[in-house]
């Protein structure tokens, strides 16, 4: 189980003006469950992940994972208690091949079939890729994919998934979509979180967050906010904004 | 290999990958005094008469045979400079496996200056590794001065992997080729430095000949109080390509200075060279930290990868 207890971080631009980016955000995924954070871009959603992976620290509030406050609690520890995390962008390395971070990322002697396993569940043709290195050679698409297969291999009880769905091609959409099915099974009470805009991805939620302007401003069951999300009032606030400019 | 003592042995082991004597033809070097060596029918080796060293000679169409040619130095003070040169004939395609090992517990300097000449025949094809290691714990330097030119003859290719990880407190290396018609020089340099190491490294390629082309990639890591300095000039005077490129990750207080430089002669001479040197990026950190590494960890994971 996930908790964010009174969340906010503010940042000082270099004109020394305070900036809020997330405000006050509480949140709770229970055991078992599948929460969809989705809203604008520039809402604070990326900023939220990384405060949950500990990558930026809160200026207020606290998260809780299973109920043991980890708020102090460095990246590495936290994910040494079971948090995973799939960045929205992904970073590239030298020298290092897709088996490396595999292993790296299950933490113990994975065994060739095993690393080929977690390639073939996002899609990509193992022995294609096992061996390939880390680096810019490969497509914003299959980093994105090597990206979703370390969480994988890593079965965390808490995995956070930044955007997955981005460059990701259509028939690979399907896979995921069996890739958090099957991850739901697999690692028992587990709580999912992924952030998405993609209305498939919505579809398979238990619970909706929207998010805007730092703060969540709907939650609910999927039922009661996916119907909203599509709403005249939303579409036209967009419009307007551009009217304005 | 059994009459040598273990630090000898285990030397051996560093730069040349050898336990046991290696196959095929090798001459193997303990503090100025030979300890073993094989010619072959193909490749003979041979102590030269006017100076330190020893004359390898591949016959024309050898093929898929190995020189091992490994140096160690476990006496501390003991200096020394060596010529050995390479003829490999026309059509040959061997590999050569050179390096040098350090061991010095003693208060004084101990220095092997390598001189190694190569005289690649038409068509020929060598690979070439040196490996170069230090170790123990004396006050005295571990001082490794590699000297290695190349002419290499029509259609020729070469391939060098030079390798430094550590140990050796000053290296000064110079790296000179003369590339004919066709012929094709490809260098990878690993190095890194720590403590208050010191590295040079100089590279000086002449494309003489129409179609020829080189790739200079050195990728390097200087730690603690380290410096290097990479200095890459390839000079173009024929249509040819020619590449270098330094890219290199600073840790601590590490200095690095890279000075490439290119010269064109020839109006088809497409020369480039690129340069970066840098700290670990703070995103590959965290990456590897939220799959459980700690900061330190992760910096070995990314470091090895690099060098690797
Ligand atoms: N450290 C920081 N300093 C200043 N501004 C920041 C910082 N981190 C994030 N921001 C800003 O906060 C806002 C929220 O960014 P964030 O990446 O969290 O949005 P997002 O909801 O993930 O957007 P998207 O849907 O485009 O991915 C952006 O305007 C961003 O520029
Ligand atoms: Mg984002």
């Amino acid at each position: 189980m996930l908790e964010l207890r009174g969340i906010s971080f503010d940042v000082v631009d270099k004109d020394g003006v305070k900036k809020s980016i997330v405000k006050n955000v509480d949140l709770t995924v229970g055991d078992g469950r599948f929460v969809v954070v989705t809203g604008p871009n520039g809402g604070g959603k990326s900023t939220l992940a990384k405060l949950i992976a500990g990558i930026e620290t809160p200026t207020a509030g606290s998260i809780l994972m299973d109920g043991v406050d980890v708020t102090a609690k460095s990246i590495t520890e936290r994910a040494r208690m079971g948090l995973g995390f799939a960045f929205q962008q992904p970073v590239r390395f030298k020298g290092i091949r897709v088996l490396d971070l595999l292993r790296i990322a299950a933490g113990r002697e994975l065994s060739l079939t095993h690393a080929c396993d977690y390639l073939s569940q996002v899609g990509l043709c193992a022995k294609n890729y096992i061996k390939r290195e880390v680096n810019a050679s490969l497509s914003g698409g299959e980093l994105k994919r090597i990206e979703i297969a370390t969480v994988l291999a890593r079965k965390p009880r808490i995995a956070i998934f930044d955007e997955p769905e981005a460059g990701i091609d259509l028939w690979s959409f399907n896979n995921l979509i069996t890739i958090f099915a099957s991850m739901r099974e697999a690692i028992k009470d587990s709580s999912i979180v992924v952030i998405s805009h993609q209305e498939r991805i919505l579809n398979i939620a238990d619970e909706i967050a929207v998010m805007k302007q730092g703060s969540i401003e709907k939650l609910g069951p999927r039922r009661e906010i996916f119907p909203l999300l599509t709403s005249l009032d939303e579409a036209q606030a967009s419009c307007e904004k551009v009217k304005t400019l | 290999m059994n009459q040598l003592d273990a630090i000898t042995k285990q030397l051996f082991t560093k730069v040349a990958d050898i336990t046991e004597l290696p196959e095929g033809a090798y001459n193997l070097r303990s503090n100025g005094q030979l300890c073993g060596r094989v010619s072959t029918e193909n490749i003979s080796i041979t102590t030269k008469v006017d100076r330190s060293g020893i004359d390898i000679a591949i016959k024309p169409g050898t093929k898929g045979e190995t020189v091992h040619i490994p140096v160690v130095v476990t006496a501390s003070g003991h200096k020394e400079t060596v010529y050995n040169d390479f003829y490999v004939g026309d059509g040959a395609d061997v590999d050569i496996v050179a390096g040098c090992g350090i061991h010095n517990c003693g208060g004084q300097d101990s220095e092997h200056d390598g001189i190694h000449r190569f005289h690649v025949g038409k068509n020929a094809k060598v690979r070439y590794a040196e490996k170069h290691y230090g170790e123990g714990d004396g006050m005295g330097k571990r001082i490794l001065n590699p000297q290695t030119e190349v002419v290499m003859d029509e259609d020729s290719l070469m391939e060098m992997e030079m390798t430094q990880i550590k140990g050796v407190d000053s290296t000064e290396r110079v790296t000179l080729a003369k590339l004919g018609k066709g012929a094709k020089l490809l260098v990878r340099e690993r190095l890194m430095t720590h403590g208050e190491q010191w590295a040079t490294s100089v590279y000086k390629v002449e494309l003489a000949g129409e179609g020829s082309s080189a790739d200079v990639v050195s990728r390097s890591v200087a730690r603690d109080n380290s410096y290097q300095k990479f200095d890459a000039c390839i000079e173009g005077s024929a249509p040819c390509h020619g590449h270098t490129e330094c890219d290199s990750i600073i840790m601590e207080h590490g200095r690095i200075e890279a000075v490439p430089s290119l010269t064109a002669n020839h109006v088809d001479a497409e020369l480039m060279h690129e340069a970066a040197i840098g700290k670990i990026a703070g995103e590959q950190l965290i990456k590897l930290m939220t799959l459980g590494l700690t900061e330190h960890e992760a910096e070995e994971q990314i470091i090895n990868g690099f060098l690797k």
